[in-house]
C-alpha cells in the first residue's frame, strides 16, 4: 500500500499480533498432547484436533480421556489431596502467588494462544482474559493466607471434579482453580473440547511453580469424560459452567451423592436503558455486552430493554455503531468481533437467528472474512416477550430488543426469565438505579456499565443460571464444608396405635394446616392420628398432599412483600414469638414431652433462645461492599432467595421447625414448612403463636403429613426456589433430582444427623437463607 | 538517507493548509434550545472506560502508521502563544509549518509537500504571521477575547476578534466565559458565543471551551452545543494554560456532542483538542477516535486540529525511524 493512497484513506491496515511463539509451544509439545496427571504429562493417546476457528487449521492433536485415565487422576488428587490441605493456609498461598506470577510472566503466549485455540480477539485474551486470570491467582493467595484465621472449623470438600466452557478457557479454569487449592481441595479438571490448549500450558506452568504432584489434574475429552467426572465415586465436589442443559444434567447425576455441586450456567440478562441514559455510553456499553467474545458469554446483555420514549433514536445510534465494528481475524490488534468457536456453533446462531419470523432484524454493514467461523453483529428489534429468541440463549453476537414505558414494566420485562445471571442498567439517576437493582432477579447488576468482573466480588446467578458464587468472600464458601464429621441420622417413625389406645380429651382440638395466615383444613380430607408413646391418641393432624403444598406456595408468594420490611421489623416480630412461645412455654414443654417421652422444658428454652438469634441476626447480617479494581463499589447484598420449603427436623419438632423457619424469615424469605412428621402437633400448636405474633399471613406455612409424599411436590415446585431437608427419612437423592425442574437451590442432609440443641451454626442458615447478589456502581462526575 | 534540504517549490499541490470546512457548509448555529442542552448526559466512567479501552482496540502500523503520522501533521495548529515571541520566533515556526518534514523523508516515504494546518499566535503577531506564511496557503489564527482567561470587557473582546480579523487571521479562537458555566448561565454563553461568531465575519471561529475549567463532562458536554448552537466552526478543549488541557474522555464528550449535532442539523462542526499532545503516539490514538465516534468527514485539516508544539517533532522523528529502521535524534530536524 501506497503511504500516498493511505493518506487520502485513513484505513487502519493490518496489524497482527505474531503467533509464532505460540505455535513454537506447541511444536516443542509434539503438536500431541496428553493430559496431565500426578504432576507429568502422560503420553498422547488417540483424541480429537484443536482447530483454530478463525482459519479452520489445525494446532494440535488432544488424547480423549478414558474412565483409566479420569480414575489414575481422581487417585492422584486423591493422594496429594490430604498432605495439601496439611500444609499451612500461608504454604498455599505460595504457590498460588508463584503461579500467579507465572501467569504474568507468560501473559503474552497465554493470550496469543487463547486466542487461536477459541477465536476470540487479541485485544480480549490480552487486555481482559489474562490480567483477570492472575488476578484470580492473587486474589485466592490472599484468601489461603487468611483462611485459617477467618473461616475457622471449615475444611476442603476433597478431590473436586471441574468441567469448564470454551468461552473464557483460561479465566474458567482459573476461576475453578484458585479457590479450590487454596482451601486445600484438589483438582480433576476437564476443559472443553474445543479449547484445551492454554489449560495444558497451564499444566506447564503447575510444573514449573512446583505445585505438590497431583494437586492439579487436567484430563482432556469430550462431555463422555465430563460424565465419567461427575459419577466418579472418588470425587467430593463438582464445579460447573456451561449449559444450563448440561447443568441439568449434572444435578440429576449427583441428586443423592453427597456430591456438593456449583453450577454456574446460561443466561439471558437483560440490558435496561432508560431515557435519562447517557446514551452514547449506553450504546459503547452494548458492544461490551453483546459484541464481547462475539457474544458467546453467559452473562451477555443479550435482551435489550429501552424506554420506549428514545427507543427510535437509539437504535438509530445503534446501528450506527454497529457498521463501524471490525470483524475478521482475531489476532489483529484492530479487531472487534472474532470468530465463533466452532462451525457448530456457528451453525446453532445461524439456524436460531434464521428460524425467527418476528421483529426487524438488523445486520451490520461490516465485512466478514471469507472463510473460518464468522457471525455478523445482529439487532433484532420489535420482539414480543413470547419469542423464542427473547426467552431462549443464543450465544452469538445476537441482541434481542424490545421497549418498555416506565421502571416497574422494565423490571417486569427483566425479570420474566427462567434465567437470572446479570442484568444491566442504564440511569443517570441514582435513585432509579437503587431502586430498580435490588428488584432484578440476578446474580449481578451492573449500574452503567456492563461485563465488569473482579476475583473480589462474586459472580453467579439465580433461577435457572445455577448456583453457587464463584470469587470474593462468597465464592470460597463452595469449596468448604463444616469440619466435623457427621453422623447418621436414624429414621424415626410414629408412635404406634396400640391395640386399644387410650381415649383422647373428650373436647377434640382439631389440627389443621397453616396456609396464607389461615388455618385450612388439609385437601385430602384426611387425618392422620398422632399417639403418646405408651398409646395415647393425642389428636389428629391433616394428610397434606400436593394441593395443599401448592396452595401453601402460592400463600407464601403473596407474601413476598416480607423481603421488603426492614430488619429491624423483622426482628421485632421475631421477638414477638419468642416473646408469646415463652407465655405457653409450660403448655409447649408438655406437648414436647406427650410427643417425644423426652423432657420438652429444654427444647422450648432452646427455641426461644433460636428466635432471639435470629430476631438478633435479622438487622445484623450485613453485605459487603467488595474493594474492585474500579472507581466504585461492588456492593454484595445478601438478599432473600425467596420462598424456601423445608422438611423440618423429626427429632427435635419445636427446635427443629423454629430452627428452619427464624432464619429464613429473618433475612426477608417466606416459607413452607413440614414439620416433623411423627410428631407435628407441635407445629399446629405453634401456628397459634404465629397468629398472635404479627407475623403476616403466607409469611409462614405449615402443612403437616409424611415427608416421602410431600418432599417430591415441593422439591419440583417450579415456583419454589429453595428446599432444605432435615428429615429423617432420607429424601436427598429425590429432592435434589426433582429440583431440577427449575434447578433450585438444595440444602439436604444426606442421612446426616445435626445437634440441634447444641453448636448451631447460624451462619451456615443464614447463608442458605441469602443469595449474594453484587451490585457495580462505578461512580464519578 | 541523504540530509541534504532542498527548498520545496510551493507550486506543487501541498497537503494540509485549508480553511476549516472547506467544501462544507459552515454551521449557521440555530436558536438556543434549552431542552435539548438540558438532555445532555454524559457519564464520567463510562466515558473514561471507553477513553481508557480504544488504545487497545485500535493499532495503526508501519505504512498505515507512517501515513496517518504525515496526516497528522497537516492537522496541527502549530502554536506560539508565549509573552517573550517575537517577529523573529515566529517567522521561524511559519517557515517550520510550511516546510514540516524534512524533504529526504518526504521523498523516501513516497509523499509529496505537506504542510501544517496552520499557524496559531496572539494576535501582536497575526501580521507578522500572515507576511511570513504568503505564497503559502497555510491560514493564521488567532487567539482572541481576552486569551487565555477571557476576563476583559466584552466589547474589548469583541473588537480584539475585528482587529485580528483586519491583520489578516482567517481563523480565531476565543475564549468562552467559563463563569456562565459554571453558573449554568446557558443563555448568556450562547449571546456571548453568537457575538463572537458575528464578530468574526468570514474568519472561522474556534470556540475554546476551557474544558479543565468547566468542572464537569456534563458542563463539557453542555457547553460544547450551546456553542455549535451559537454558530461555532469549531470546538476546542483548551487554552494550553489550564492545569488540565485535551485529554481523551473530554475528547469523547465533545465530539459525541459534534456527532448529535450533525445528526439533528446536518451541519459538521469541527474539533480541536489543544495542550498536553505531545507524542505521536497519543496523535494515533486521536485520529482512531476521531475516525470510530466521528466518521471518515473529519479526518481532515477543515475538520479536526491538533492545538499543539511539540507534536510536530516527536512525528518527525516517528517518521524517520519509519524510513531507515533506526530511531531518531530530534537535532536531526529542523526546529520551528
Amino acid at each position: 500500500m501506497e503511504i500516498e493512497q493511505v493518506f487520502e484513506t485513513m484505513d487502519y491496515g493490518p496489524a497482527p499480533e505474531s503467533a509464532a511463539e505460540a505455535l513454537a509451544w506447541l511444536v516443542d509439545g509434539g503438536d500431541r498432547f496428553g493430559h496431565f496427571i500426578g504432576g507429568t504429562f502422560t503420553e498422547p493417546a488417540d483424541g480429537f484436533e484443536s482447530c483454530n476457528p478463525a482459519s479452520g487449521e489445525v494446532l494440535a492433536t488432544l488424547s480423549q480421556a478414558t474412565q483409566d485415565d479420569v480414575d489414575a487422576a481422581v487417585d492422584a488428587a486423591r493422594k496429594a489431596q490430604a498432605p495439601w490441605a496439611r500444609k499451612s493456609g500461608h504454604q498455599r498461598a505460595r504457590y498460588l502467588y508463584a503461579i500467579a506470577r507465572l501467569i504474568q510472566k507468560h501473559s503474552r503466549l497465554f493470550a496469543v494462544l487463547e486466542t487461536l485455540d477459541n477465536g476470540k480477539p487479541i485485544r480480549e485474551s490480552r487486555d481482559i482474559d489474562i490480567p483477570l486470570v492472575h488476578r484470580h491467582f492473587y486474589y485466592h493467595a490472599g484468601l489461603a493466607q487468611l483462611m485459617n484465621d477467618e473461616l475457622p472449623g471449615m475444611a476442603p470438600h476433597g478431590v473436586c471434579g471441574q468441567i469448564i466452557p470454551w468461552n473464557f478457557p483460561l479465566l474458567m479454569l482459573a476461576w475453578k482453580v484458585a479457590p479450590a487449592l487454596a482451601a486445600g481441595n484438589t483438582v480433576v479438571l476437564k476443559p472443553a473440547e474445543y479449547t484445551s490448549l492454554t489449560a495444558l500450558l497451564f499444566a506447564d506452568i503447575c510444573q514449573q511453580a512446583g505445585l505438590p504432584k497431583g494437586v492439579v489434574n487436567i484430563v482432556t475429552g469430550d462431555g463422555a469424560v465430563g460424565e465419567m467426572i461427575v459419577n466418579h465415586s472418588g470425587i467430593d465436589k463438582i464445579a460447573f459452567t456451561g449449559s444450563t442443559s448440561v447443568g441439568r444434567r449434572i444435578r440429576e447425576a449427583t441428586a443423592g451423592s453427597g456430591k456438593a455441586l456449583t453450577l454456574e450456567l446460561g443466561g439471558k440478562s437483560p440490558y435496561i436503558v432508560f431515557d435519562d441514559a447517557d446514551i452514547d455510553s449506553a450504546i459503547e456499553g452494548l458492544v461490551d455486552a453483546i459484541w464481547f467474545n462475539q457474544g458467546q458469554v453467559c452473562c451477555a446483555g443479550s435482551r435489550l430493554l429501552v424506554q420506549e420514549g428514545i427507543a427510535e433514536d437509539f437504535y438509530t445510534r445503534l446501528k450506527a455503531r454497529m457498521d463501524n465494528l471490525r470483524i475478521g481475524d482475531p489476532l489483529d490488534k484492530c479487531i472487534d468481533v472474532g470468530a465463533v468457536v466452532d462451525p457448530v456453533q456457528l451453525k446453532t446462531i445461524t439456524d436460531m437467528v434464521d428460524a425467527n419470523t418476528e421483529g426487524q432484524t438488523y445486520v451490520a454493514k461490516c465485512p466478514l472474512p471469507e472463510r473460518g467461523s464468522f457471525y455478523p453483529p445482529t439487532l433484532i428489534t420489535g420482539l414480543s416477550p413470547a419469542a423464542t429468541l427473547m426467552q431462549d440463549e443464543i450465544f452469538g453476537p445476537v441482541l434481542v430488543g424490545t421497549t418498555f414505558r416506565t421502571p416497574g414494566e422494565a423490571v417486569a420485562l427483566a425479570n420474566n426469565t427462567r434465567y437470572g445471571l446479570a442484568a444491566t442498567v442504564w440511569t443517570e439517576n441514582v435513585n432509579l438505579a437503587l431502586d430498580i437493582a435490588p428488584k432484578l432477579v440476578a446474580g449481578v447488576v451492573w449500574v452503567n456499565a456492563t461485563n465488569l468482573f473482579d476475583a473480589a466480588a462474586g459472580f453467579g446467578g439465580v433461577r435457572e443460571s445455577g448456583f453457587g458464587r464463584e470469587g470474593g468472600w462468597e465464592g470460597i464458601q463452595a469449596f468448604l464444608k463444616p469440619a466435623a464429621k457427621p453422623k447418621a441420622l436414624k429414621p424415626i417413625a410414629p408412635h404406634a396405635r396400640p391395640d386399644e389406645p387410650e381415649v383422647a380429651d373428650p373436647l377434640d382440638r382439631t389440627a389443621k394446616n397453616y396456609v396464607g395466615g389461615k388455618q385450612a383444613r388439609p385437601d385430602s380430607g384426611y387425618a392422620t392420628p398422632v399417639y403418646t408413646a405408651r398409646g395415647r391418641l393425642l389428636g389428629h393432624v391433616g394428610t397434606g398432599n400436593r394441593k395443599d403444598i401448592r396452595n401453601a406456595v402460592e400463600a407464601a408468594h403473596k407474601a413476598a412483600g416480607w423481603a421488603k420490611t426492614t430488619g429491624h421489623l423483622r426482628a421485632q416480630i421475631l421477638y414477638y414469638i419468642a416473646e408469646n412461645l415463652s407465655a405457653r412455654a409450660g403448655e409447649f414443654a408438655t406437648r414436647l414431652k406427650d410427643l417425644t417421652g423426652k423432657d420438652g422444658k429444654a427444647e422450648v428454652e432452646a427455641s426461644i433462645d433460636r428466635l432471639f438469634t435470629y430476631a438478633a441476626w435479622a438487622d445484623k447480617f450485613d453485605g459487603a461492599a467488595h474493594g474492585v479494581p474500579i472507581r466504585g463499589v461492588a456492593l454484595a447484598m445478601n438478599e432473600p432467595v425467596g420462598v424456601i420449603g423445608a422438611l423440618c427436623a423429626d427429632e427435635a419438632p419445636l427446635l427443629g421447625l423454629v430452627s428452619a423457619m427464624a432464619p429464613a424469615i429473618a433475612m426477608g424469605n417466606t416459607c413452607v414448612l413440614i414439620p416433623s412428621e411423627p410428631y407435628p402437633l407441635a407445629a399446629t400448636d405453634f401456628y397459634q403463636v404465629l397468629e398472635t405474633s404479627d407475623v403476616p399471613g403466607g409469611v409462614v406455612n405449615i402443612v403437616t403429613g409424611a415427608h416421602a409424599d410431600l418432599a417430591p411436590t415441593l422439591a419440583g415446585h417450579m415456583d419454589v426456589d429453595a428446599v432444605w431437608s432435615f428429615s429423617s427419612t432420607n429424601l436427598s437423592a429425590e429432592i435434589e433430582k426433582a429440583s431440577t425442574s427449575n434447578l433450585k437451590r438444595t440444602w439436604v442432609n444426606n442421612g446426616h444427623a445435626r445437634d440441634w440443641a447444641g453448636g448451631h451454626d447460624a451462619k451456615t442458615f443464614l447463608r442458605a437463607a441469602t443469595e449474594v447478589k453484587n451490585i457495580w456502581i462505578p461512580y464519578g462526575e | 538517507m541523504g540530509e541534504t534540504m532542498d527548498i520545496q517549490d510551493t507550486n506543487t499541490t501541498v497537503s494540509g493548509a485549508a480553511l476549516p470546512q472547506v467544501g462544507h457548509t459552515r454551521n449557521p448555529g440555530m436558536a438556543l434550545d434549552m431542552d435539548w442542552v438540558k438532555s445532555v448526559q454524559a457519564n464520567t466512567s463510562a466515558i473514561e472506560r471507553r477513553a481508557k479501552t480504544l488504545p487497545g482496540r485500535r493499532s495503526v502500523k508501519k505504512a498505515y502508521q507512517a501515513a496517518w503520522l504525515l496526516k497528522a501533521i497537516t492537522m496541527i495548529d502549530l502554536t506560539t502563544l508565549s509573552g517573550d515571541d517575537t517577529a523573529g520566533r515566529v517567522r521561524r515556526l511559519c517557515a517550520k509549518a510550511a516546510h514540516p518534514v524534512r524533504p529526504d523523508l518526504l521523498d523516501a516515504l513516497g509523499m509529496g509537500p505537506i504542510t501544517t494546518g496552520a499557524v496559531c499566535v496572539y494576535h501582536d503577531m497575526v501580521e507578522t504571521a500572515v507576511n511570513a506564511l504568503e505564497g503559502t496557503a497555510i491560514p493564521v489564527a488567532a487567539v482572541s477575547t481576552g486569551f487565555p482567561a477571557g476576563l476583559s470587557p466584552l466589547h474589548l473582546r469583541i473588537e480584539e476578534i475585528r482587529e485580528s480579523v483586519k491583520a489578516g487571521a482567517a481563523e480565531i479562537d476565543i475564549v468562552i466565559s467559563r463563569r456562565h458555566v459554571l453558573s449554568g448561565n446557558w443563555k448568556a454563553l450562547y449571546d456571548e458565543m453568537a457575538a463572537f461568531r458575528e464578530a468574526c465575519g468570514e474568519a472561522h471561529v474556534k470556540a475554546i471551551l476551557a474544558t479543565g475549567e468547566l468542572g464537569t463532562l456534563r458542563n463539557v458536554a453542555r457547553a460544547s452545543y450551546v456553542c455549535m448552537m451559537a454558530g461555532a466552526d469549531f470546538i476546542k478543549t483548551s487554552t494550553g494554560k489550564e492545569p488540565v488541557n485535551a485529554t481523551l474522555p473530554v475528547s469523547l464528550t465533545m465530539i459525541r456532542a459534534i456527532r448529535d449535532y450533525h445528526a439533528r442539523t446536518g451541519y459538521r462542526v469541527g474539533y480541536k483538542p489543544a495542550g498536553g499532545i505531545s507524542k505521536a503516539k497519543d496523535a494515533l490514538v486521536y485520529l482512531s477516535l476521531i475516525k470510530e465516534e466521528l466518521g471518515p468527514h473529519w479526518l481532515s485539516p477543515e475538520m479536526f486540529r491538533f492545538g499543539a508544539s511539540s507534536l510536530l517533532g516527536d512525528i518527525e522523528r516517528q517518521l524517520e525511524h519509519h524510513v531507515t529502521g533506526q530511531y531518531s535524534a530530534s537535532y536531526r530536524h529542523a526546529m520551528g
